[in-house]
């Protein structure tokens, strides 16, 4: 009885191997073509096909979509290598010229090039990237309005009781206001100490552990709590008439989109571009990405929506 | 071995004890909802528990509908109430209970069921009520596997008490949340620890009393 059922193992353990082996070669075979390298010889950015990279974040995806189609439209050649993961894995395919346009943040791509830097306020930190960009051999082109970073909501019935714009409106309120979010938020320099060292606002804390998500949500609408944090590119915000506070004093790290790109980018390649950044505000982002989490749609098809009804088609 | 030691210093460190969010509060609130979600599982589970033993009916209909809710996720449970209720201690609590209902029943229904049925009969013969055969007879004699339900259901709950900070400022849950994302890994491993004696202590308790239910041999319980 013992026998079989050892050879039986055996043979499974076999076809496992073998399973594995045929899967890391077809993998193997995928990063081959795909390879961002093997298509970035030649002198891309200048006169030739740019190719433009994402990362393997949906919203980043379609402003890279957008980017591309914006460019092809131009009759400007382009090349997509899209999804290509983080920052750590990207950035020195930029560096390096292999890709020639990509679609970044202000603050975070900041911070990797000067960790130490304490710029916060958008334009502070756009002023700080374009020197440091060039320091890299590469250029920023102008940043776009729409950011993706965390931000201080409230319900539009707070807000309008109490007639808030931004942070610093929160003064105005005189009922004790309670603070929900992760709890790590409790202790970080943007939690109720930033509050009070920055804005002068006293929150007391309660902790939600689910980053902003509908329990979050479900006691903002109670009045459980009265202050949050939510990403503002996340879709419930608007699904939920969440009201974003203005950070006026930089207490969020500021984070707007920008064209990170080769020093040798055609005037009119980043002419196109800029016109992309410029026409794509906050909300825009955020129905972007609505309409990816909820429609389920391609990132091409939602980047050409919004081309047309922008005229940039 | 290092780590050990930075969550021993953590707590003893004077500057986490007293106060709101000190240790000892943390502690005393920790007991209040393990203690809580016991006793409101208890008045629902021990009287069921008990009628299904002394009866045995409903039995089949009882058990599986307690062994399925033994399956729910707890988490997941408390997620769908906090959606329900709100934030706050009800949502963590409800859970709770849910959590300690079905060692809770067994215990009771299995504790009644094992009474020695030569001790039942001949009870019933010198003319005890439904009544007297329940209250002197097959609870005392089931009392060391009721005391093991109970038990089992404590030791769970303690443990599970964490989940109130999901969405409550409460209990030792607090430490183990905050460390964990902000890699305070002293922190949330001293909470860990304390969590663990806190059950060790709760499950000692309750042997120490489950042992003294145990009747003499020879004694006739009264």
């Amino acid at each position: 009885m013992t026998r079989p059922s050892r050879f039986g193992q055996l043979r499974s353990t076999q076809i496992g191997l073998a399973l594995v082996t045929v899967a890391s070669l077809a993998l193997t075979a995928c990063g081959g073509d795909s390879d961002p390298l093997s298509s970035g010889d030649g002198d891309n950015g200048g006169g030739g096909t740019i190719v433009i990279g994402s990362q393997d974040y949906y919203s980043n995806e379609i402003i890279a979509e957008a980017y591309a189609q914006a460019l092809e439209a131009a009759d400007i050649e382009v090349q997509r290598d899209f999804k290509i993961g983080q920052r750590e894995a990207y950035l020195p395919e930029i560096e390096s010229g292999s890709i020639n346009l990509f679609p970044e943040y202000t603050g975070p791509l900041l911070q990797v090039w000067e960790p130490d830097t304490e710029a916060r306020l958008a334009d502070d930190v756009y002023a700080d990237l374009v020197t440091a960009a060039e320091d890299k051999g590469l250029q920023v082109l102008d940043q776009s309005p729409a950011t993706d970073q965390d931000s201080y909501v409230v319900t539009r019935a707070f807000a309008e009781k109490w007639g808030l714009e931004t942070i610093d409106d929160l003064a105005k309120v005189t009922d004790p206001m309670v603070f929900g979010a992760n709890s790590e938020a409790e202790n970080r320099p943007n939690g109720p100490k930033g509050l009070k060292d920055t804005y002068g606002v006293e929150v007391s804390f309660t902790p939600i552990e689910d980053g902003g998500g509908p329990l979050t949500v479900k006691a903002l609408e109670d009045d459980d709590i009265q202050l949050a944090i939510i990403y503002t590119g996340d879709p419930s915000i608007k699904k939920n008439d969440l009201v974003t506070l203005e950070d006026t004093k930089g207490l969020f790290l500021a984070s707007h989109v920008v064209p990170l790109a080769s020093e040798d980018l055609s005037d009119e390649a980043a002419g196109v571009i800029n016109k992309v950044s410029a026409a794509m505000s906050p909300e825009d982002l955020v129905d972007l990405d609505a309409r990816s989490v909820d429609e389920q749609l391609p990132a091409a098809t939602i980047a050409k929506d919004w081309l047309e009804k922008e005229g940039l088609l | 071995m290092s780590l050990f030691g930075d969550a021993l210093s953590w707590i003893t460190d004077g500057a986490h004890w007293g106060g709101p969010t000190g240790i000892d509060h943390r502690i005393v609130q920790h007991l209040l909802v393990t203690f809580a979600a016991v006793a409101l599982a208890a008045l629902l589970a021990l009287p069921l528990g008990v009628l299904i033993g002394h009866t045995g009916r409903g039995r089949l209909v009882v058990v599986a509908l307690a062994g399925a809710v033994r399956a729910v996720p707890t988490l997941g449970l408390l997620t769908l109430l906090g959606l329900a209720l709100g934030i706050g201690i009800e949502a963590p609590l409800l859970a709770l209970v849910a959590l300690a209902f079905p060692s809770l029943l067994a215990g009771a229904y299995a504790g009644v069921e094992a009474a020695d049925r030569g001790a039942v009969d001949a009870a019933r013969a010198v003319g005890m009520s439904e009544w007297q055969l329940v209250t002197r007879v097959e609870i005392p004699l089931g009392a060391d596997v009721i005391l093991g339900g109970i038990r089992a259901a404590t030791l769970q709950v303690v443990a599970t008490a964490t989940l109130a900070a999901y969405i409550s400022d409460t209990g030792l849950g607090r430490y183990l949340f905050s460390g964990l994302k902000s890699r305070q890994y002293d922190e949330m491993l001293a909470g860990a620890l304390l969590v663990a004696g806190l059950a060790l202590v709760l499950d000692l308790a309750l042997a120490t009393l489950q042992r003294a239910s145990r009747p003499t041999t020879g004694k006739v319980p009264s």
